[in-house]
C-alpha cells in the first residue's frame, strides 16, 4: 500500500516536472525550426539585415529587426523613465497612503489591462496624426510613433516595483536628514534615490524586457519595413511584429527564418528578465 | 567656518526652496501625464464606441464587408454584432483554464510544499522565464504543437494552449503567495488530528486560502483576454459562431484586427474594443472586490 | 507652569503652550511651556507614551512633515520665534539624534559626518572637509577608532559607534542645541556608558536636550528634568531636587516604579 501523502507527493511532483517539459519543449521547437536557417544561412543570419523572399535570390537576416526592437525598447524606457519615476514618487512618498495615491495607483494600474490592441488603435487615431502634424515622419508610422505606445504600455511594469522599493526606504533615513536641514528634494536625491537605486533600476530592466517582445501596439504603428531604420523617426520592425506581419504567408526557409527570430527574442527576453531578478535577488539579500 | 554662513545666506535657502518647490511640482505633473493617456483612451473608446453597442451587438454575428458598406453609405449604424467574437473569446478563455488552472493550481501547491528545497528553486525560475516569454512566441509554439501536428489546420485548441500556458505562470505564482500567507498552526491542527496530506489539501489549504486563489485566476484571466498575436497565429479567426475545437474560430481581439483592417467596417473597433476593456477592468473590480472582502 | 520658566534664566529655547495632536480628538502634548537652559543636559522623563518624543520632535519641526499633526504653541530660539525661521534653517540650528542608529547606509563614515554640508548643497574644501570630519569624530571619541578606515560604509561600524557616528553628524554644523531621542536605548550597556560620558563632556559647548525611559540614566547625566504624563509637563525642576523630593504625587509614583 502506497500512502496518501505519497500519492499527492508524486502528482505534485510530476506537475512540476510538466512546466519544465513545456519550458524545455519550446526551446527544443525553437531550435528545432530554426536549424534550416543555420543550415543553409549559418551565423550570417544573426548580423545580415536583408531581408528577401523572392525565390532563387531568397536572403534572410535578423540584424533589421533586432536593431529595431532594441530601438522602440530603448525609446520607450526613455520616455517612460520620467514619467514612471515621477508616478513611483507620487505615490510612494508625495502622497504615501492618501487617497489620491491610490487613486492614482489604481489608474495606472487599469493601465496594464488595456489590450495590446486597444493601444494600437489609440496610437494609429491619436498620435499618429500628432506625428504626422508635427512633421516627424510624413505617414506618421515608425519606430517614434512605436516607442511612445510602448513607453505607456510598460509604464505600469516600472512602476509598481519602483513605488514598493521607494516606500520600504526607512523613515529614519528619511528624517536623520530631514533633520540636518535638507528640503524633500534633497532628501529624494540624496538618500531616497541612493538608497532604492538597485530596485528602481530592476524595475525599469523588467518594464525594458516587457518592451521587446510587445507585439500588436508595435505591429500597427511602425511602419513594417524590412530594413535598419534610417533614424528614430523612420519606419522599421521589431523582431515580434516581423513574425505577426509575415508569419501567415510564410513557409520553408522563411518560416524557419521567423522562428529563428521567435527563439533569439525567447533568448534576448530570458537574458534581460535573468539580469532584473539577480539583481532583485542580490538587493533582498 | 565663514564659508558656510557666506553659502548659507539668504540667497541660497531661497534658491533651494525654489527648487525644492519646482522638483514636486514636475513630479506632479509627470504623474499626471502618466495618468492622462488612461483617461484619453478610455473617453475615445466611450465617445466613439457607445453607440454601437446595442442587443444585436451581443446576439449577432459579424457582418460582412458588403452589408458594413453599405450601411456606411447611407450614414447607418453598422449592422449585426461580435458574437462570433464574444462565443470565440469565452470558449477559447474557457478551455485555456481547463488547462492551466488545474496544473497551475498544482504546480503553486507544489512550490509551497517545497519551499526552499533546491528543485523548487530552478521550478520557480522556469516558471519566471516562462512568465517572461513574449506572447508571440508562445503563438509559434502552438502553432507548431497543435496547429501542425493535433488539429492539423488552425483551432480553438492552438489558441487555448498558447492562452493556457500564458496563465500558468501567473497562476503558480499567485497561488505560492496565498499559500504563504496561511498560518501554519491551521495545517499543523489538521496533522494534528490524524488527517492524511491530500485532504489537508482540499479540505484546509484550498478553502482558507479559496478567495487568494480565485484572485489570482481572475487576473490570469484578465491578462490573456485581450491577447491577439498568439491567436492570429492559432485560432486564426471564423465568421461563424464556432464551438468545435479542431476548427477555426474567432475571439474579440482578432475581430478588432479584421475590422481595423477593412475600411467599411472600421467603425466597429471602438464598440468591440470599449466591450474588451470593459471585460478586463470588471474581472480587475472583481478581484479587487474579493481582496477587499478578505481583508 | 509659567513659574517653571522663570526659573530657567536667559533660556536658549523657550516653549510656550506647545500642543500637539495627531488628529482632532485626541492631543499628544497638551499646553507645555517650558525655558532650557544654556549649556545644560536636559532630560524629559515619562512612560511610555506620554508625548515626550512627540515634545522632543516638536522642537525642531519634524512633525511638520506629516501633514495630519496638527501643532499650536510658539518655540523660540534664542529669543526668535520658530515659525518665522524655514525649517532648513532651523534644523540646522538644532542637531537631532535617533533612538536607532541611522548612519545614511550608502555614505562612507566621512561622508556621514559632513553629510548636513552635503544634503544642504554646501560645497566646501577638501581641506574644510577634512577638518570638520575631524574635529566632529574627535568630539564623539570615534576619531582613533575609524580614523583609517573613512572609507567605508558607516553601517560597517558596531551600534555604540553608529550612534557616536550620528551625533557627529549632528555636531559638524555646530547647532546651538542637541535634541536626543532615546538615544541608548538600542545600545549595550557598555557602549551606553559611553554616550553618556560624550553628553557630559559635550555640554562645555551645546545645549543637550534628552528623552529617556532611562531614570538612572536622567538621573547620571541631566542637570535639569521634565516629568510628563498623558501629555502635560506635571514637573519639571533641577534633577537633583526632583529625585530627592519630587513636589507632584505623581512624579514620586512614577520615580519610585508604581508605574512606568
Amino acid at each position: 500500500m502506497i500512502s496518501s501523502e505519497r500519492v499527492v507527493k508524486i502528482v505534485l511532483f510530476l506537475s512540476s516536472l510538466l512546466i519544465i517539459l513545456v519550458t524545455a519543449g519550446m526551446v527544443l521547437s525553437l531550435m528545432n525550426g530554426s536549424i534550416p536557417v543555420f543550415k543553409e544561412i549559418g551565423l550570417r543570419f544573426i548580423i545580415s539585415s536583408q531581408w528577401n523572399p523572392t525565390e532563387g535570390s531568397e536572403e534572410y537576416g535578423a540584424m533589421a529587426f533586432i536593431a529595431g526592437t532594441l530601438m522602440t525598447s530603448f525609446i520607450a524606457i526613455i520616455i517612460c523613465f520620467p514619467l514612471a519615476f515621477s508616478t513611483s514618487l507620487f505615490i510612494g512618498e508625495y502622497y504615501s497612503g492618501t487617497r489620491i495615491a491610490r487613486i492614482v495607483g489604481t489608474l495606472v494600474d487599469m493601465l496594464a489591462g488595456i489590450p495590446s490592441i486597444v493601444y494600437g488603435l489609440w496610437g494609429f487615431y491619436v498620435l499618429r496624426p500628432l506625428i504626422v502634424d508635427l512633421g516627424l515622419n510624413a505617414q506618421g508610422f515608425g519606430i517614434f510613433t512605436a516607442g511612445v505606445v510602448l513607453a505607456i504600455m510598460i509604464i505600469p511594469y516600472a512602476t509598481s516595483i519602483s513605488t514598493e522599493i521607494i516606500k520600504m526606504v526607512s523613515s529614519d533615513l528619511k528624517e536623520a536628514a530631514y533633520s540636518l536641514g535638507a528640503t524633500r528634494r534633497e532628501v529624494i536625491l540624496n538618500v531616497l534615490i541612493p538608497n532604492a537605486r538597485s530596485g528602481i533600476f530592476t524595475s525599469f530592466v523588467l518594464a525594458f524586457g516587457r518592451a521587446l517582445g510587445e507585439t500588436m501596439a508595435v505591429t500597427m504603428l511602425i511602419g513594417n519595413a524590412n530594413i535598419i531604420p534610417d533614424s528614430i523617426f523612420g519606419a522599421g520592425n521589431t523582431m515580434a511584429s516581423v513574425i505577426a506581419n509575415q508569419f501567415g504567408e510564410a513557409e520553408g526557409l522563411k518560416l524557419s527564418a521567423l522562428i529563428t527570430i521567435g527563439l533569439l527574442l525567447f533568448v534576448i527576453t530570458g537574458i534581460i528578465n535573468g539580469i532584473g531578478k539577480l539583481i532583485i535577488k542580490k538587493f533582498n539579500s | 567656518m565663514a564659508f558656510a554662513k557666506q553659502i548659507s545666506g539668504e540667497g541660497a535657502l531661497k534658491r533651494r526652496v525654489v527648487k525644492n518647490r519646482l522638483f514636486a511640482g514636475s513630479v506632479i505633473f509627470f504623474s499626471m501625464l502618466t495618468i492622462s493617456p488612461i483617461l484619453l483612451i478610455v473617453y475615445k473608446l466611450v465617445a466613439k464606441g457607445y453607440r454601437q453597442i446595442n442587443i444585436d451587438f451581443f446576439t449577432k454575428k459579424a457582418p460582412d464587408t458588403y452589408e458594413a458598406m453599405v450601411a456606411v453609405g447611407a450614414g447607418e449604424v453598422i449592422p449585426g454584432g461580435i458574437l462570433n467574437g464574444i462565443a470565440g473569446t469565452l470558449y477559447m478563455v474557457f478551455i485555456a483554464s481547463l488547462i492551466a488552472i488545474p496544473v497551475g493550481l498544482l504546480i503553486g501547491i507544489f512550490l509551497y510544499d517545497q519551499q526552499s528545497k533546491r528543485y523548487a528553486g530552478v521550478v520557480r525560475d522556469v516558471v519566471d522565464i516562462l512568465q517572461g516569454v513574449p506572447s508571440i512566441v508562445l503563438g509559434l509554439i502552438a502553432y507548431f504543437w497543435v496547429v501542425k501536428n493535433i488539429t492539423n489546420g488552425f483551432s480553438a485548441l492552438a489558441g487555448s494552449t498558447a492562452l493556457a500556458i500564458m496563465m500558468m505562470p501567473l497562476i503558480i505564482r499567485s497561488t505560492e503567495e496565498t499559500l504563504k500567507m496561511i498560518p501554519e498552526t491551521i495545517i499543523e491542527a489538521g496533522f494534528a488530528l490524524g488527517v492524511p496530506y491530500h485532504k489537508i489539501i482540499l479540505r484546509v489549504l484550498i478553502p482558507s486560502g479559496f478567495s487568494g486563489l480565485l484572485t489570482g485566476i481572475l487576473l490570469a484571466i484578465s491578462r490573456i483576454i485581450g491577447e491577439t498575436a498568439p491567436l492570429m497565429l492559432t485560432a486564426l479567426g471564423s465568421m461563424q459562431v464556432n464551438f468545435q475545437i479542431d476548427k477555426p474560430t474567432s475571439a474579440i481581439p482578432l475581430l478588432i484586427w479584421e475590422f481595423y483592417n477593412d475600411p467599411n467596417m472600421v467603425d466597429l473597433i471602438w464598440s468591440s474594443s470599449l466591450l474588451l476593456m470593459m471585460m478586463v477592468l470588471l474581472l480587475n473590480l472583481l478581484s479587487r472586490q474579493i481582496i477587499a472582502r478578505r481583508s | 507652569m509659567s513659574e517653571l520658566i522663570k526659573q530657567i534664566s536667559d533660556p536658549v529655547l523657550e516653549i510656550r503652550d506647545l500642543s500637539v495632536s495627531y488628529n482632532k480628538d485626541k492631543s499628544a502634548v497638551t499646553a507645555v511651556s517650558a525655558g532650557i537652559k544654556k549649556n545644560r543636559v536636559t532630560a524629559i522623563m515619562g512612560p511610555s507614551g506620554c508625548g515626550k518624543s512627540t515634545l522632543l520632535r516638536a522642537i525642531n519641526r519634524m512633525h511638520d512633515l506629516y501633514p495630519n499633526v496638527e501643532t499650536v504653541g510658539d518655540i523660540f530660539l534664542n529669543g526668535e520665534d520658530t515659525a518665522d525661521m524655514s525649517t532648513m534653517m532651523l534644523r540646522r540650528k538644532i542637531g537631532m539624534v535617533f533612538q536607532r542608529p541611522n548612519p545614511f547606509p550608502t555614505m562612507s563614515i566621512h561622508d556621514n559626518v559632513i553629510a548636513g554640508y552635503k544634503l544642504n548643497g554646501i560645497r566646501l574644501q577638501k581641506s574644510d572637509k577634512n577638518d570638520i570630519v575631524e574635529k566632529s569624530l574627535r568630539d564623539v571619541a570615534l576619531w582613533d577608532e575609524v580614523k583609517d578606515s573613512l572609507i567605508k560604509k558607516g553601517t560597517f561600524l558596531s551600534g555604540g559607534q553608529q550612534q557616536r557616528l550620528c551625533i557627529a553628524r549632528a555636531l559638524a554644523f555646530k547647532p546651538d542645541v542637541i535634541l536626543l531621542d532615546e538615544p541608548t536605548s538600542a545600545l549595550d550597556p557598555v557602549a551606553t556608558k559611553k554616550v553618556e560620558e560624550l553628553l557630559m563632556q559635550l555640554k562645555k559647548d551645546y545645549t543637550i536636550v534628552m528623552v529617556t525611559h532611562n531614570m538612572a540614566q536622567a538621573a547620571r547625566i541631566s542637570d535639569f528634568s521634565m516629568f510628563m504624563y498623558l501629555g502635560e509637563l506635571i514637573e519639571y525642576g533641577k534633577t537633583k531636587d526632583m529625585f530627592i523630593k519630587p513636589i507632584d504625587t505623581r512624579t514620586e509614583e512614577y520615580l519610585t516604579g508604581k508605574f512606568s
